[in-house]
């Protein structure tokens, strides 16, 4: 049990504009992690702490998979680490992991980057013998990620793009719809972009289908001790890093999650914008 | 019979308006020559009640004739040999209340000094870099995990390894230290100082291992299986309490372990350099009495807030902060609203602050805490406009480990139940203290705590 701090990426691959993927080497996170899980991460010393959902894990060769659109600062100095680089601090299992059980048949949904840690679940699902059905999309065919992991662990898989470069045209919500109408579901889980998990759940609620959610809320540690990540469920406030982050999607306030997600928009915007220098976010 | 002298040394502190600009540290402390006047103040008591209020139990009168006598090297050899890091403990304890408040010379003045005579003999030391660290035993060949590595965890480390165990420190967070690294702000405790300290314990052997919590990489049951014969848990209490008011998830509310952690962790003070983001609006509220309710109205200051407010239920006396960070918050601006307590967070049709409801208050009966019950007058609610709300009302402990520990003992607040003397849980070989034993305290109880299960762990160990 020897404390594995070089946290090498073994791997970098561009998956398509501003979304990258990267195996790190974390042999004790691999050891134990579990769908649903994440990890939190820290470039350099004065980088924030990301979590990510792990994509992925390989237990012998001791890889933890991630998959991450630049959307900030902190991402975007992600991307630009190359392989053979080491990051800073990498640390997890965290996060309790998905409900893994026998339900029937499970219909898994990825939206965008979203796609990455449904995989795993969807993977997880499909061992267990469960029947799988698969909804994965993204707004533009480059940026639609594993499309064939998913074809290997989905009974049926329907792809969709918000442009119709690939799959169909259209939202996540059609083909989840169009299935919901077809057979008896007996769970949905979704992960995405807020507003397609929100989309979602408001389909699965006239079914009446268990629908489980991922939620990523703005966090600092990961292991309850800051409440930043807190997200109302059921009226009760929980705090996503250790209660979750997979919620009873029907019972997530919604406007609240998105609400809260914008609490630092102006302060990335500035160290984004900062990063070239010459910027004007000091005082 | 030299003349008594009532009237403490003053300690050198940054001009408030200076400070309130910066988060360099308040105090500057003693200078050699001010210390020997202060040192010579102790009266060096046949019976010396003063040991009597401290935790870990330091002999000081002997360490404050050593000052006296201008042999400082000497001073902090006789208090390392009860307190392993001075530094911190002359910086933050609560002295008042412990080894001062018994001094004979507070019955009619000002107490000696302890606290900062105690700070200026670990400040000599560190500043000569002559640090003399006990040799360890000889090696027993037992294994000791210590989970968390606030001043409890440090400190049964520290000891342990002198006895000549093998010991494994785990940290959930990417530095060592605790609260005294993510709470407490630099500008009262340098990080720096915190980093010595937990240096020193490096180099007596003690192997830290950050970016490790305990309960999702290892169970307690994972590590006794995986060869370490005793395990110490020191987890602390982090887990944020909130009020259950409306409006709680409103943008620009924090629990103050949420801006502490961004400001002092993170050093989101030093945005953009470090990436970590922290807003500020300009009226800021801070929920609560305790000294980490100073800490954010003070932190939330020097982030350019204009008005920093501290919502209080009970009255001033009431205050569980040290009296010396009252006094530099007040200083400093802060304005205090005792007796009050907030009812709910409004907030505008973007989801952010725009002020608290708040209710007056009386004080009634004592309590089961001995202090004045506080009540709401009827009718009294008021409204004060704020940008930012943050809620410092108290911290229960981390349930990770417990929950993957069926075995061990909690309370119904969720405290790991253990031994006052020994630290000894219901789980064989698992030993707690601190915070996570006691509920949110101070940094000298963890350290007597971490001490003493040191101790008893030792003993478990040989036999
Ligand atoms: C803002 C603030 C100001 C304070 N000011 C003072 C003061 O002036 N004077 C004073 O005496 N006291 C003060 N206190 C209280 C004092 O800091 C605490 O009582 C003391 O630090 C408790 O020590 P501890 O060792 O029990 O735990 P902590 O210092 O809380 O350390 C616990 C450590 O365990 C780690 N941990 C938790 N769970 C896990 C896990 N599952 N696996 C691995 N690691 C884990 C945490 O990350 C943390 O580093 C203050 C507290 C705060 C929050
Ligand atoms: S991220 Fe801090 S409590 Fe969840």
């Amino acid at each position: 049990m020897t404390n594995h701090i070089l946290f090498k990426i073994q791997r970098k691959v561009v998956l398509g504009p501003k979304l990258k993927l990267m195996d790190i080497e974390a042999p004790e996170i691999a050891a134990k992690a579990l769908p649903g899980q994440f990890i939190i991460l820290r470039t350099d010393e004065n980088g924030e702490r990301i979590p990510l959902t792990i994509a992925d894990l390989d237990r012998e060769k001791g890889i933890i998979t991630i998959i991450f659109q630049e959307v900030g600062r902190s991402t975007d100095d992600l991307g630009e680490m190359e392989a053979g680089e080491c990051l800073q601090d990498f640390v997890g299992p965290l996060g309790r992991p998905s409900e893994i059980e026998t339900f029937g048949t499970v219909v898994c949904v990825g939206g965008g980057v979203g796609v990455a840690p449904i995989y795993p679940i969807t993977r997880a699902m499909f061992e267990a013998g469960n029947r799988v059905i698969g909804v994965i999309g993204a707004k533009t065919a480059d940026q639609l990620i594993l499309q064939e992991e998913m074809e290997r662990v989905c009974h049926k898989l329907h792809v969709v793009s918000d442009d119709g470069s690939i799959g169909r045209k259209g939202l996540v919500t059609a083909p989840l719809q169009r299935i919901l109408d077809e057979e008896k579901i007996d769970r949905v889980i979704a992960v995405g972009p807020l507003v397609m998990m929100k989309a979602v759940c408001e389909v699965t609620k006239a079914y009446g289908v268990p629908t489980i959610v991922s939620l990523n809320p703005i966090m600092v540690d990961g292991t309850g001790m800051c409440g930043g990540c807190r997200v109302a469920v059921g009226g009760e406030t929980r705090f996503a890093c250790v209660d979750g982050p997979e919620f009873d999607g029907h019972k997530v306030d919604w406007d609240e999650a998105r609400q809260r997600s914008r609490m630092f928009l102006p302060q990335e915007k500035a160290a984004r914008e900062c990063k070239g220098g010459g910027c004007t976010c000091r005082k | 019979m030299p003349e008594i002298n009532y009237v403490r040394e003053k300690m050198p502190v940054q001009d408030p308006s200076v400070r309130v600009r910066n988060f360099n540290e308040v105090a500057l402390g003693y200078d050699a020559e001010t210390a020997i006047k202060e040192a010579s103040r102790c009266l060096d008591c046949k019976k010396a009640s003063c040991k009597d209020g401290c935790p870990v139990g330091i002999d000081i009168p002997a360490f404050i004739k050593l000052i006296k006598e201008g042999d400082f090297n000497g001073a902090i050899a006789k208090i390392k040999e009860k307190n392993s890091l001075p530094a911190i403990c002359g910086r933050v304890c609560p002295q008042e209340s412990q080894c001062e408040k018994n001094c004979v010379l507070a019955k009619k003045g000002e107490a000696v000094g302890i606290g900062r005579l105690e700070r200026f003999a670990a400040d000599y030391e560190m500043r000569r870099e002559k640090i003399k660290l006990k040799k360890p035993a000889t090696s027993s060949g037992r294994k000791v995990a210590i989970v968390g590595s606030g001043p409890s965890g440090l400190t049964a480390a520290a000891d342990l390894c002198q006895m000549g165990h093998e010991v494994t420190l785990f940290e959930a967070l990417h530095t060592p230290g605790g609260v005294l690294v993510y709470g407490i702000p630099e500008f009262r405790l340098p990080k720096n100082i915190v980093a010595r300290e937990i240096e020193n314990i490096k180099k007596l052997g003690v192997k830290i291992c950050t970016n490790m919590v305990i309960g999702k990489i290892y169970t307690l049951d994972e590590l006794l299986n995986d060869g370490y014969d005793a395990i110490f848990v020191g987890t602390g209490a982090g887990l944020p309490y909130f009020m259950d008011i409306p409006g709680e998830n409103l943008n620009g509310v924090y629990s103050a372990n949420e801006f502490l952690t961004r400001s002092n962790l993170m050093k989101a003070y030093l945005f953009p350099e470090h990436l970590t983001p922290i807003y500020i609006g300009k009226r800021v509220a801070v929920i609560g009495g305790g000294n980490v309710a100073m800490d954010a109205a003070r932190t939330a200051l020097r982030l350019g807030a204009e008005e920093s407010f501290i919502i209080y239920r009970r009255s001033d006396k009431e205050m569980p902060a040290r009296h010396e960070e009252v006094e530099h918050a007040h200083e400093e601006g802060v304005q205090f609203y005792f007796l009050t307590s907030p009812t709910g967070i409004e907030g505008n049709e973007q989801g952010w602050v725009k002020g608290l409801n708040c209710l007056r208050y009386e004080l009634g009966e004592p309590d089961g805490s001995g202090r004045r019950r506080p009540v709401p007058i009827e009718g009294s609610d008021f409204f004060m406009p704020m940008d930012t709300v943050i809620m410092a009302i108290g911290q229960g402990p981390n349930p990770l480990v417990p929950h993957t520990t069926p075995d061990l003992e909690t309370n119904r607040w969720g405290n790991i139940v253990a031994d006052e003397a020994s630290g000894r849980t219901s789980k064989t070989a698992v030993f707690a203290g601190g915070d996570v034993v006691t509920g949110a305290a101070t940094v000298i109880l963890a350290m007597g705590a971490g001490k003493k299960a040191a101790q008893a762990i030792d003993e478990y160990l040989k036999n």
